[in-house]
């Protein structure tokens, strides 16, 4: 039922809404006639309304939830807590930094933390997502050829093993993009990248470890190669986790990174954001980096402006990107401390290495059983689905029906009927142990009773759903009867 | 170890069903050169006491001024249940809801703030987000640009924030695409309707109307709209949702409504919190749906025929289209739309128009008050919504300073960025200011004026 379904006309919340007064100084022309359509509940009709929808929702906070290169790890409930902190959030972001710097110090020692970690010399906080993050740095290496004149550049080259929003990214930065193919093993095929490299080159985006789960271990050549030829280097700090405090983007040679706080970090996913994307750059993009940045300046804290950094990028958001999640972010980082940050990689590995072990002992086909497991790995459905006809798809529906949040599936695409798997830090063994029984149980039942697989999940609010309705008869919001119902 | 479970005892089961000897030895395909020293910036881990304590010392530093700035983030009411149950473990630690069988809470929520939106703005669809009004203002401008296919001009008064404008063309010029400033009436601080007509009959992709605009003054939405689309442009509305819940939507603007709706959802259940998270918000006519970029929320049926909620319209996204998708959009606010829709809720039409029209009433009031102080006046008379531009005798930065001194935050300081008001300021007073605030306010600029 929709909260518009629960509204009753003329009920209110009285204790929610100031005394009626009259817009008085609006002219009755400007004023809207109709009503938007809003419910008329109960604070406890609605509070009823959200708190069941939300028991709707598998969450890391209820389920395992293995997605592969999202990092679902424990959010832990400290950080909500102080990010909460009524100054925290009763301060507006023009107010005079005089007034602030409690939140300004927090934001700086996280600046100082995340550039320690990556490596690099400098770090802006403020993109408000991975994706900007990523337009941030793409914007940062093409303001950068431009300051030198060198405007020939016009291609952004990235793996087919990407994620979506890299070709994405270099497009809305005004790049063209080429995409070159993997090899064998899962690393970066180095002939394809020699030939697609030249003086068209702006930059190379690249995720380490790959979206394979495996560590690009021709890392040093890569770089040599788009190095020689005048091109930047873009770290796609998506899968950071798996090597946090064990090597450091800089010291591969990235000129650019951005993290997702949101994963290595651990802020919360929210259903979909709000994440954090911050930047980092080596020295010779520091003058490029996107406003604003916190400074120290004689014991106090400011803003750094566009007279600080006349050759920024510029700014990505109103005021100061999603200070609330940053605070999260810094909060967490003060819990692991320089040991915390070395263990969020070993035991990510270890668990990861671990869960794809038992399934490869287990009979399932790992993508590349030859190499390390980064802090994810891949497992293919192909022999399941040859055998039974029961996809990657299926066994991900089935999972749910077993309590299990699904792996990602069908990406990156190189792999047929994939499965990406990432466990993370926070899981213990039991859970990976259970994950791995309820794998074995819907293989067992593919082949004993496929249907039972195929009309998966039959525990959930809904089954299965029919998206080519939901996209070809299109309902985006909800009607009223009335305004349905024929004139 | 902090958040991690393992005993010793599972690790070395762990290992030797790997096969390998220690942790280290999984790192090993990582080259030698390249393995990290000692983090040197990052001290000892702090247990949840320590850093409670450091926390609380932090915030303990920031003053709670008496605030009465606005200029593009407000501060409203936010009823309790908001994020009490916007922060439940099952909304805050869900992630982008593509098992759609397993999301069917953040899903509906969605569907239902699509809803609310859509009817605020009074357009036939809305998106599940943007990061925040900056950003969502960029986004629109490219969507335009994409829809009207000929032209890569658009028009952004100067009566658009100018934070908002500096986010557009970060973001907007990479693409080649050409912001063209309109200027303003100094008279009544709305879009000079005699600049904007110098440029009819030239090829257009839209134009950007602000209501309110950063003045707080509400343009001739009506004439904006129909002129844009005289030039066959696109009519974007940037507009305080809030605001929506009194004034007319930007679909029933002019003849035929705005094209585009954007904005900031900010004043819908977000806390100021130093400048976000907030979200962005964008609505469009029916045609333009599939321009639209970042996540979209329909409704359909399962196997059994009963009714669900899902992703749709995937095949404009990044993860879908790549190099040709819509927007590079992945993550976007999902949280702060739980909390907005929630509020939007607990509110109701009704609240949402007394929480407008007592920030408009309260603004109205301290605009009068103001005006009584030797040397203040306010400027432009035209309606306003829930801010003022009062211009002072002195230069503002000072003034600005000496009112911080007495625990309020007096105003946004407008001169750098508009020299030619002279000392002008624009203040915001919300439903959250009592007359005694009011009074507090003027004598502190009073005591401000006279130091």
């Amino acid at each position: 039922m929709l909260i518009f379904e629960r509204s009753h006309p003329g009920r209110r919340n009285a204790a929610q809404a100031p005394h009626h007064a009259a817009a008085s100084g609006i002219p009755a022309a400007m004023l809207r006639k109709d009503q938007p359509l809003l419910p008329e509940a109960s604070e406890m009709d609605v509070v009823r309304h959200y708190t069941r929808l939300s028991q709707k929702n598998f969450s890391i906070d209820t389920h395992f939830y293995p997605l592969g290169s999202c990092t679902m790890k424990y959010n832990p409930r400290a950080c909500n807590t102080l990010a909460m902190l009524p100054n925290f959030l009763a301060r507006h972001p023009l107010a005079p930094e005089a007034s602030g710097q409690g939140m300004l110090a927090c934001l700086y020692d996280l600046q100082e933390i995340l550039k320690d970690v990556t490596g690099m010399a400098g770090v802006s906080l403020m993109p408000m997502a991975g994706a900007q993050g990523e337009f941030a740095g793409i914007a940062m290496i093409r303001a950068y050829h431009d300051a030198r004149g060198d405007t020939a550049r016009t291609e952004i080259i990235v793996p087919d093993a990407a994620h979506g929003t890299n070709p994405a990214t270099a497009v809305m930065c005004g790049y063209t993009v080429k995409e070159i193919p993997t090899d064998a093993n899962g690393d970066v095929d180095l002939d394809a990248l020699r030939a697609a490299t030249g003086p068209q080159t702006a930059g190379l985006m690249l995720t380490n470890p790959s979206t394979l789960g495996v560590f690009e271990k021709q890392i040093q050549a890569i770089q040599k190669i788009i190095h020689d030829a005048g091109g930047l280097l873009y770290y796609d700090g998506a899968n950071l986790n798996a090597i946090l405090g064990k090597v450091k983007p800089g010291d591969m040679g990235f000129d650019v990174i951005h993290m997702n706080l949101h994963k290595t970090f651990s802020t919360p996913h929210g259903g979909g954001g709000p994440g954090a994307g911050a930047v980092g750059v080596a020295q010779r993009l520091l003058p490029f980096l996107p406003l604003p940045v916190v400074t120290r300046q004689d014991e106090s804290y400011h803003y750094l402006t566009e007279k600080d950094l006349p050759q920024s990028i510029g700014h990505l958001s109103a005021f100061t990107g999603n200070i609330g999640i940053l605070l999260r972010a810094y909060v967490y980082a003060r819990m692991l401390g320089a040991d915390g940050m070395h263990r969020v990689a070993e035991f990510a590995t270890l668990n990861a290495n671990y869960l794809m072990a038992e399934l490869h002992k287990a009979g399932f086909t790992v993508a590349f059983p030859q190499r390390r497991a980064s802090h994810e790995f891949i497992v293919s459905m192909k022999p399941l689905k040859d055998a039974t006809g029961i996809s990657a798809m299926d066994v991900a529906k089935r999972l749910l029906d077993k309590g299990f949040h699904p792996p990602t599936t069908y990406f990156p695409m190189l792999v047929p009927e994939c499965m990406l798997i990432e466990p993370t830090e926070t899981e213990s063994k039991e859970t990976l142990d259970g994950f791995v029984n309820a794998l074995k149980e819907i293989r067992d039942e593919a082949h004993a009773t496929p249907e039972l697989v195929k009309g998966a999940p039959r525990t959930m609010p809904v089954r299965r759903l029919d998206d080519v309705k939901a996209a070809r008869e299109l309902d985006l919001t909800w009607k009223t009867p009335t305004s349905t119902a024929p004139e | 170890m902090p958040f991690i479970p393992h005993t010793e005892q599972d690790i070395q089961t762990m290992l030797t069903s790997i096969g390998a000897s220690n942790i280290d030895a999984l790192f090993d395909e990582i080259p030698a050169a390249l393995r990290s020293g000692k983090l040197t910036a990052i001290g000892d881990g702090l247990n949840e006491m320590q850093v409670s304590r450091l926390m609380h010392e932090r915030a303990a530093q920031d003053s709670q001024p008496l605030n009465f700035i606005g200029a593009g983030a407000y501060e409203h009411h936010i009823p309790a249940a908001v994020w009490e149950i916007a922060t439940r473990g099952e909304y805050y630690t869900a992630y982008t809801p593509y098992q759609a069988e397993a999301s069917q809470g953040t899903l509906q929520t969605l569907y239902e703030y699509q809803t609310m939106i859509a009817s605020l703005t009074g357009m036939d669809a809305s998106n599940a987000s943007l990061y925040d009004g900056a950003s969502g203002l960029a986004e629109a401008i490219l969507m335009a640009v994409r829809a009207h296919k000929s032209s890569r001009r658009v028009l952004v008064p100067a009566t658009v924030s100018p934070l908002y404008r500096n986010v557009a063309r970060s973001i907007v010029k990479l693409q080649n695409i050409e912001l063209v400033e309109i200027p303003f009436d100094i008279a009544n601080g709305t879009t000079d309707l005699n600049a904007l007509q110098q440029h009819a009959g030239s090829d257009i992709a839209a134009l950007v109307i602000p209501h309110p605009n950063f003045f707080g003054a509400l343009e001739d939405v009506g004439a904006l709209t129909d002129w844009a689309h005289a030039q066959n442009a696109l009519a974007i509305g940037l507009v305080n949702p809030l605001a929506l819940a009194l004034l007319r939507a930007p679909g029933n603007w002019g003849a035929k409504g705005a094209d585009i709706a954007v904005g900031d959802g900010q004043p819908l259940g977000a806390p100021l919190s130093g400048g976000g998270p907030y979200f962005g918000f964008m609505c469009c006519k029916q045609a333009l749906i599939r321009q639209m970029p970042g996540r979209i929320i329909g409704r359909t049926v399962d196997l059994d025929g009963k009714p669900g909620f899902t992703l749709t319209l995937q095949a404009r996204e990044q993860h879908i289209r790549r190099a040709k998708a819509t927007s590079n959009i992945c993550s976007n606010q999902g949280l702060m739309v739980t909390a907005a829709t929630i509020h939007m809720a607990l509110l109701g039409a009704d609240g949402l128009r007394r929480a407008a029209a007592a920030s408009h009433g309260n603004t109205q009031a301290l605009a009068a008050l103001a005006s009584g102080v030797r040397g203040v006046k306010r400027l432009f008379s035209t309606p306003h919504f829930h801010e003022v531009v009062l211009r002072l005798p002195k230069s503002p930065a000072a003034v600005l300073a000496r009112m911080t001194e007495q625990g309020i935050s007096g105003g946004f300081d407008l001169h750098p960025h508009y020299p030619q008001l002279g000392n002008a300021i624009l203040v915001c007073a919300t439903e959250t200011k009592t007359e005694d605030d009011l009074h507090r306010y003027v004598a502190a600029l009073r005591h401000a004026l006279q130091s």
